[in-house]
């Protein structure tokens, strides 16, 4: 496996132009509930926050703010472009699927349906080592979602 | 007429890169590709590879002589024994100790914590008079570095959350060298410990182990030496640096995992309260209490890490039939090589002494606009081996205006081409990432 089919250009790309970088969020409208989550990779002081806005059962606006690899950084980007206007199911099915798929050393092949741009992260699956980086984000946005809907139930 | 190790052509020369090869040889690991490019092993800080002298050494212990030691009256147990407490003696000349100033510890992380936790014991109520000297109370001082190794710091934040005494910090500059007028202001009358890396497994830095001790004896402190990135690479001498303890890593200087070492003065040592207790330390044990071997035994409860001891001394004899000056003049040259090639690339910023001041064979650097994670297996992907996070220093980094670093470390069995080859990596990593 080659180095460029690890660091695609997508992930190059987004790991630069960071879509979602910024805590600052718009407003949230009238009926929108939030959460929040922080997490660290202890191995390599990685961390991130993100915060997600959920309003009528979709989620409305996920931001972030973090510092780490490249590869950490273009999936929060790409987790920003796929999150926005998903349902909360839709949302979870996603996370769900790239979990799977980073966790299979390479024998799951990545849906492009489902994962739109977060199936360039493909190769990071042969790296045991990076897939926490690629994950981090998402388990933030994932534990940030739940509270953000807990938030919708109260 | 005894053969000369092979890979000694004149013990008196310096190291060279055609004896390195040789030397090279005598490591099977370091004989294969990675990602198709041969291996070049630049992380020998955080492990080193064993020659094939000391992997058979320990496979010949379990092949001729695997048994319990200091028990039992069969061939099998007295020969163990021996190989044990021979292994014991070579290890203790090799830093200069007597035998039973060296107590086998499963690495220096467990050397000090057996360390903390004899302190905490000496400061529980009802503790021996005798150990009242390693006793802390609230107000006592631990003293330690910015750039100790998480295994330097964390032992001693616990107990002294434990004692109410407190951890203070002798700073470091802004090229990871130790400030010494602080260092005198905070070493006072309420230290009771000073503990520091003679060498920083970051910065490369080697630290004034002689001016810090005389700061130490002058208020009456116990002092601990983390020789883990000194005695590996350097000659190391704890009586003539005149420490109360030191730790060693086996696994850093040729040795397996799972074997290394605390010395701690004999007077010391014998009374100190031990950390493990139960089997092979005592002496008469009856239904109420016990009492205690003197030392090595006494820090020596249950069965002890034979085959991986004796590996160990194996190794350390490695290192001596090598020339443990010509390893130390060797790597000082890779440094310098490691230091003055990367600062010349464009972006690269090499942390800890400037070219041309002392340091180990090894340098941590940050490559601007990518992170460390992303050199490292871009490094990887052409067979270079390097660390790269925040090297259990996480103090360290946050001072240095840091989260990662990539950090190249060298051994005696490292070429100056492993160097060149590293650097000329370096050089294209920031094109690829678009840095």
């Amino acid at each position: 496996m080659s180095l460029e089919q690890l660091y695609q250009q997508i992930i190059l790309d987004h790991s630069k132009s960071r879509h979602g970088d910024g805590l600052t969020m718009v407003e949230a409208p009238e009926g929108a509930t939030k959460g929040q989550s922080h997490q660290l990779n202890p191995t390599c002081g990685d961390e991130i926050t993100v915060r997600v806005a959920v309003q009528g059962g979709r989620v409305s606006q996920l931001r972030w703010d973090g510092a780490g690899c490249s590869i950490s950084m273009a999936s929060a980007s790409v987790l920003t472009d796929l999150a926005e206007g998903l349902e909360v199911a839709e949302f979870t099915h996603i996370i769900d699927t790239f979990r799977d798929m980073l966790r299979s050393r390479g024998k799951i092949t990545a849906d492009p349906e489902v994962l739109g741009d977060a199936a360039a992260f493909e190769g990071v699956a042969r790296y045991v080592a990076r897939v926490k980086c690629a994950m981090i984000s998402w388990v933030a946005a994932e534990d940030a979602l739940a509270q953000a809907v807990a938030g919708q139930q109260n | 007429m005894v053969a000369t190790p092979a890979h000694v052509l004149d013990p008196l020369a310096s190291l060279g890169n055609e004896e390195v090869l040789r030397i090279r040889n005598d490591f099977p690991i370091l004989q294969q590709t990675v990602n198709g490019k041969p291996l070049i092993y630049l992380d020998s800080g955080a492990t080193s590879q064993n020659p094939l002298s000391v992997i058979e050494a320990e496979q010949e212990f379990y092949e001729q002589r695997n048994s319990a030691v200091h028990r039992g009256a069969h061939y099998l147990a007295v020969e163990a024994t021996e190989s044990f407490e021979d292994a014991r003696s070579t290890v203790a000349a090799f830093i200069g100790a007597e035998w039973d100033e060296v107590i086998w510890t499963s690495n220096a992380t467990e050397g000090l914590n057996l360390l903390s936790y004899s302190f905490l014991n000496a400061s529980l109520p009802g503790a021996d008079p005798e150990a009242a000297r390693f006793g802390l109370s609230a107000g006592d001082e631990i003293v330690v570095t910015e750039m100790e190794h998480h295994a330097n710091l964390i032992p001693w934040q616990q107990l002294a959350q434990r004692t109410g005494a407190v951890v203070r910090y002798i700073p470091v500059d802004d090229h990871g060298v130790l400030d010494l007028e602080e260092a005198a202001r905070i070493i006072g009358g309420r230290t009771k410990v000073l503990a520091f890396a003679h060498a920083s497994n970051v910065v490369g830095t080697i630290n004034p182990v002689t001016a810090l001790v005389a700061l130490a004896r002058a208020v009456g402190a116990l002092v601990v030496l983390d020789a883990c990135q000194s005695a590996p690479h350097m000659p190391l001498d704890v009586k003539a640096l005149d420490v109360d303890f030191a730790v060693l890593s086996g696994h850093k200087m040729l040795a397996p995992t799972g074997i290394g070492v605390l010395y701690g003065k004999s007077a010391l040592l014998n009374a100190m309260p031990p950390f493990l207790t139960g089997g092979s330390m005592i002496t008469t044990v009856t239904m109420e209490k016990a009492a205690f071997l003197p030392a090595p035994q006494r820090f020596e409860a249950g069965t002890q890490k034979i085959s991986q001891a004796i590996a160990l001394a194996s190794a350390v004899n490695y290192l001596t039939e090598t020339g443990i000056d010509r390893i130390h003049e060797w790597e000082m040259v890779l440094g310098r090589r490691l230091v003055e090639g990367l600062s010349g690339i464009p972006g690269v910023r090499v942390v800890g002494p400037a070219a041309g001041i002392e340091r180990i064979g090894l340098a941590a650097f940050d490559v601007d606009g990518v992170h460390a994670h992303d050199v490292g297996q871009y490094l990887d992907n052409q067979g270079i081996a390097v660390r790269v996070g925040h090297h259990c220093a996480q103090p360290l980094h946050r001072r240095l205006g840091l989260t990662a670093t990539t950090r190249a470390s060298t051994y005696l069995y490292n070429t100056t081409d492993d160097v060149d080859a590293l650097i000329q990596a370096v050089a294209g990593v920031r094109g690829f990432f678009g840095a």
